[in-house]
């Protein structure tokens, strides 16, 4: 940023506000995380923020709600669930994407511009059009509640972005290069894996953080397609079930979501950078 | 014990699935254009092409074109999908009183929920360019981006608490109103208060994504622009609203329409707090209830094509906007 833009609004007030904004962005989220380690009978009688009338009483904690919600409460089978419906839900529609992305940028088909018009054009056709059918499909191929069905179907949701941005990624690197690989007498599978894949990197690693967030937080493909079953359910079905039928029992709630989110937040902590790059190239996706 | 080694057998298990799933969908091309290989070279260059996007291709008319056509298909028939209906569900979803309070709420979601999230979404960028400690502040807008609906939910839902007057207030918001002596709100309860309880969660996870990619539009506004209408005797004011939001207004455009979309759609946050009751009901939840619970077919179908119309337009200017880069590229 140029030092000059920087001061077109007086600095005191400016600095004032900044923290404020960030400070009351952060509050809701910090309030939660101390409510999770307060002992049921504290977070019913009074708020999260009497811990700090003694803030060095560090036996105000405690981290039973953790390990009720992670034994008792199911969350840790949970999280298990929501691993392995995210990995493959983001690596299989990655894979599909790349392959094509390929075939639309360096390959010579009939119907190839059409092709891609199209499926640019499913990125904004929601969820809610496909539920019903899918679902009938889906129980008569015996697919409900499997861990094969809901991959795909993420699958299915994220590939229109995916393809969107991966084509047009591997589309903006240079030709020369693929032309001299074919003239080198590399198969077009070569070429993919050796120079289009290892150079798309950068891309696909923000596709990854975004698909994987996706997937992971997903509430309503899994409601739809898990059907509730307690052996598949992801931690949002667990967390949204616990919100609506215990009602009550607030700090074993504080714990789980905090276990909802951790996975997230470190992903996101850690790949920041690659985060941002694909919200800017990849605004698209409603 | 017991539960440790069951939990070593879901990782070892999930991880074959992992493997399985993943490795299964690579071998899948590699086999293929082992096979296309066996083609005379001709035939080679014709197939191997589908090879690459044969399987998106299936995946996409399985999963997206299918299902969109039948659901257009299905809302013309019954609740059990059997009899041809006409109109009925349509007219239905125009006249029930209570999609009538979800086509306001979704309107209200959409109005307040770009407008928020835009708007507040441009002052924090602009605000943030201006600090040295920028990335920090920025960090901490953004963090909600990477939280689930139902998750912030959670969060809120203490924002939110509610406690009869002369109890100690467990939420933030009433124990800040019951400190300067005003009564205790049951915000997500109250009539008034709950659809903007709702609508705020919204804001709260989407500013984030409005400001990063306006902080990046005013970043690539050049200096000597700036510049010049400083020389010109601008003030901050005049440069904020006559100089940098004509600059970025495409850019405006873009995160609007996205978050428009993120309003027609919204679902979770409804569904995990109130599930639309006492007013609070919006289209997607709608959809669900008439699917899962009233086993509705004809009218979740009409309800899911209503909601699709309405973003027609929206995909319409996307589309758009995609062709013009192609044309630029």
């Amino acid at each position: 940023m140029n030092a000059r833009l920087k001061h077109i609004f007086s600095s005191t007030p400016l600095h004032i506000i900044v923290v404020l904004i960030a400070f009351v962005w952060t509050l809701p989220s910090v309030g939660l995380l101390i409510s999770s380690f307060r002992p049921e009978d504290a977070v019913r009688r009074t708020g999260w923020w009497t811990v700090f009338q003694h803030p060095f009483n560090f036996t105000q904690f405690q981290l039973d709600n953790y390990i009720q919600v992670l034994t008792a409460g199911g969350m840790g089978h949970a999280f298990l669930n929501s691993l392995t419906i995210s990995i493959p839900a983001t690596l299989i529609p990655i894979t599909v994407a790349a392959f094509a992305a390929y075939a639309f940028a360096w390959m010579e088909f009939p119907g190839r511009q059409v092709l891609f018009v199209i499926v640019v054009g499913l990125l904004v056709v929601p969820l809610q059009m496909t539920l019903i059918p899918l679902l009938r499909v889906y129980n008569r191929l015996g697919l409900s509640g499997s861990f094969l069905g809901i991959w795909l179907a993420h699958t299915g949701y994220g590939l229109p972005f995916a393809v969107y941005l991966l084509r047009n990624f591997i589309g903006s690197l240079p030709k020369d290069l693929f032309e001299s690989a074919h003239l080198d007498g590399a198969s077009h599978l070569t070429a993919f894996t050796r120079l289009a894949l290892p150079l798309s990197v950068p891309a696909i690693a923000s596709l990854a953080i975004f698909q994987f967030l996706w997937t992971w937080n997903d509430l309503l493909v899994a409601l739809i397609f898990l059907g509730g079953m307690e052996k598949v359910a992801p931690v949002t079905i667990k967390l949204a079930s616990m919100q609506q039928s215990l009602g009550q029992n607030w700090q074993l709630l504080t714990a789980a979501a905090f276990i909802s989110m951790v996975l997230p937040l470190v992903v996101f902590l850690s790949l920041q950078r690659y985060f941002v790059q694909g919200i800017l190239t990849g605004s698209v996706k409603g | 014990m017991g539960t440790l080694s069951v939990y070593v057998g879901q990782v070892l298990s999930m991880l074959l699935a992992i493997l399985v799933g993943v490795g299964g969908v690579a071998a899948l091309y590699v086999i293929m254009d082992f096979l296309v290989g066996f083609l005379p070279d001709k035939a080679q260059k014709r197939v191997l092409p589908w090879v690459f996007i044969g399987p998106l291709l299936i995946i996409l008319a399985f999963y997206l074109v299918y299902p969109t056509l039948n659901t257009v298909y299905l809302s013309f028939l019954d609740a059990s999908s059997e009899h041809y209906v006409g109109l009925q569900n349509y007219i239905f979803a125009v006249t029930n009183p209570a999609m009538h309070i979800a086509f306001r709420n979704n309107l209200l979601w959409l109005v307040l929920l770009t407008s928020l999230s835009v708007g507040l979404g441009l002052v924090i960028a602009v605000l943030a360019n201006q600090v040295r400690y920028e990335t920090v502040v920025k960090s901490f807008i953004f963090m909600p981006l990477a939280i689930s609906f139902v998750g912030a939910s959670v969060i809120w839902r203490f924002v939110y608490a509610y406690k009869p007057v002369n109890v100690p207030q467990i939420g933030l918001l009433n124990a800040m109103l019951t400190s300067v002596g005003v009564e205790p709100i049951a915000w997500l309860v109250n009539k008034i208060t709950n659809n903007f309880a709702l609508i705020a969660i919204g804001v709260w996870l989407q500013t984030g994504f409005c400001m990063v990619i306006l902080s990046a539009a005013i970043k690539s506004i050049p200096t000597e622009i700036i510049e010049a209408a400083r020389v010109d005797g601008a003030n901050g004011w005049q440069i904020f609203w006559r100089i940098m939001i004509p600059m970025i207004s495409t850019t405006i455009a873009v995160v609007a329409t996205t978050v428009v979309i993120s309003a027609l759609k919204a679902f979770d946050i409804v569904f995990v707090l109130t599930n639309g009751n006492r007013g609070t009901e919006v289209i997607a939840n709608r959809m669900y209830k008439e699917m899962f619970s009233f086993l509705n077919f004809g009218r979740a179908s009409a309800i899911a094509v209503i909601l699709l119309l309405a973003i027609i337009p929206i995909m319409v200017i996307n589309i758009r906007r995609f062709q013009e880069q192609e044309a630029i590229r």
